[in-house]
């Protein structure tokens, strides 16, 4: 089932953590086990890392804090080594980090050097990418991370009712598009073509962090961008390479856009206005956004629209 | 039986279904033979139980229910001859399983609106999501705006009006009763259809399997005037006719045992 979310502030920036807490809180029904966010904050010189060293469970075990600790300190070590010069390092949660840092290598390196740390797993990394995911529904994860103070221009969200996977983070959404730079996708549906792309895109240099389909769908768009085609074009090329049912939205560090596959066998609603569009799979979702009785609509199969901040 | 609490508040027992200690809130305003409350406040259950109570305790015939905020299963299994209007947007699987009542939506509706309905009205002001009239048996449902993907899917009688255009596989798997649609249809329109009839104002993107253009009666004329007096929907377009070609392997006319011969 799953529910995922979306929305866009097109004349500068909006409280896009409780706007999208409030969307994915209503389309609890959907998906209980975790909930998942991209948001975009401001975009400054500095790197934006999220990553995380345990799965929650695991951190609960014994001798873990140790662990992690000692794995947390490898990690900045590993940043100071490869170029990068740390200036904050926060976590909420004990397992789940986030770091800011000064750095102009290439993001490849650095992703695969910290998870070359034992449980580790970067979950975005980017100039304004922050994707944050935790197990349970929307107002636990806000609270746990205090999502409610984040400002952006926009975001996505999901909420995931494990069908084909653990309930564990490495199958929640959003997927970052490793390793480019703040590129991430929500998904509700199943590709049938997975191993095919898998294999394909693992043969050009990709590798992921999960089983779930849904990644080979943000990687696919984001090699895509890496040669230049908009983003457009790149999702409307994946409704005729990618199989399945399937409604997704993926965000870059200035866009937001949403594709439903040649059946439309999967829900998306969409509104609009001239500052704010907003796409859910229920219109419940909307209703907790925009609170009057606003227009909205459905897009109809092999449909792709595209805004831009 | 004990219900399981969550951090959302929302109740569920041991099968599953929401809020087994809910009871009816009791807020509707009424009014002789009509009622009207505001549902912002109240769950789907609450809004629901308050519906039903009007209808089948106090024998309320004419019913408004306000701010429905696209809450999903309302107005489900209604099976009484009353009036129900919704003022503002329900969500998913409204209207599902009625037989008698008579409807109007002041708004938009999400997926599976009126799902095997049995007989009754049901107006849209709005659009509708997909699944529009899956399965349904009888009466009149009209849609206002567009409506999704596969609208009248496996419908076994009634009629479908939908003034806007309609999306992918549309009457895919018909039976019986009639789709009226002003607008465009999306590919695979009737496909696999058995039977029924479909009207299309605009273009057909393609045709499913076994769907065909029909041959114009005076009939079919005599109907689409009459339904677009009665919901007063203006003036009548041009329409096309479509019906099943019956040209599929169960449309043979070989008695079963002679069909295994073959086979």
């Amino acid at each position: 089932m799953c529910g995922i979310a979306g929305v866009i502030h097109r004349n500068g920036p909006g409280d896009i953590g409780v706007e999208l807490t409030r969307m994915l809180q209503s389309m609890k029904h959907r998906g209980p086990d975790s909930t998942g966010y991209a948001l975009y904050g401001p975009s400054d010189d500095m790197v934006v890392i999220r990553f995380i060293l345990a799965e929650p469970n695991e951190s609960r075990g014994f001798g873990m804090d140790a662990l992690i600790e000692k794995h947390r300190a490898e990690a900045e070590s590993r940043l100071a080594k490869i170029g990068a010069e740390v200036a904050t390092i926060s976590s909420e949660t004990g397992y789940a980090f986030r770091a800011t840092m000064r750095y102009s290598g290439e993001l490849q390196p650095l992703a695969d050097y910290l998870e070359d740390i034992p449980g580790c797993e970067v979950l975005s990394l980017g100039n304004s990418l922050e994707i944050v995911k935790d197990l349970g529904d929307a107002a636990t994860v806000d609270e746990q991370y205090g999502l409610s103070s984040f400002r952006g221009t926009h975001g996505i969200g999901h909420v995931r009712m494990a069908t084909e996977s653990d309930v564990d983070l490495a199958s929640a959404h959003p997927y970052w598009a490793y390793p480019f730079a703040d590129v991430a996708v929500v998904h509700n549906g199943q590709l049938t073509n997975y191993h095919h792309w898998k294999r394909r895109l693992e043969r050009n240099g990709h590798r992921f962090q999960s089983e779930c389909d849904s990644e080979i769908i943000a990687v696919y768009l984001a090699g895509k961008l890496e040669q230049g085609m908009p983003l457009e074009a790149a999702m409307k090329d994946s409704l005729d390479d990618l199989d399945g049912v399937f409604t997704y939205v993926c965000v870059t560090g200035n866009e937001l856009g949403f594709a439903k596959d040649e059946m439309a066998a999967k829900p998306l609603v969409l509104f609009e206005s001239d500052d704010l569009v907003a796409v859910a799979t229920e219109e419940v979702a909307i209703r907790h956004l925009v609170q009057s009785e606003a227009t909205t609509r459905d897009p109809f199969e092999r449909e792709v629209k595209v805004w831009q901040v | 039986m004990a219900g399981v609490g969550t951090k959302s508040g929302v109740r569920y027992d041991a099968r599953g279904l929401v809020e087994p200690e809910a009871e009816v809130p009791g807020i509707a305003e009424v009014s002789g033979d009509t009622a009207r409350f505001d549902a912002e406040e109240l769950t789907t259950r609450q809004i629901n139980l308050e519906l039903r109570d009007l209808v089948y305790r106090q024998g309320i015939k004419d019913v408004t229910i306000a701010n429905p905020g696209s809450k999903n299963s309302l107005a489900v299994g209604i099976l009484e001859r009353i009036k129900l209007t919704i003022e503002g947007s329900p969500g998913w699987f409204a209207c599902g399983l009625i037989d008698g009542p008579e409807v109007h939506i002041q708004g938009r509706v999400g997926w599976s609106l009126c799902e095997n309905m049995m007989s009754g009205v049901v107006v849209v002001d709005g659009p509708a999501g997909s699944l529009t009239c899956a399965a349904i048996r009888g009466g009149d449902v009209v849609v206002k705006g567009n409506a999704g993907a596969r609208t009248g899917i496996d419908q076994k009688g009634g009629t479908i009006i939908v003034m806007g255009d309609v999306g992918i596989n549309t009457g895919f798997m018909m039976q019986r009763g009639r789709q009226i649609i002003a607008g465009n249809a999306g590919d695979g329109l009737g496909d696999s259809m058995y039977d029924g009839t479909i009207y299309v104002g605009g273009e057909v993107a393609s045709l499913g399997v076994d769907c065909v253009p029909g041959e114009w009666t005076d009939a079919d004329t005599e109907l689409i005037e009459r339904k677009y007096r009665i919901y007063d929907l203006g003036p009548v377009p041009e329409f096309k006719k479509f019906v099943c070609g019956k040209q599929l392997h169960n449309y043979d006319s070989l008695e079963p045992s002679e069909r295994k011969l073959v086979i």
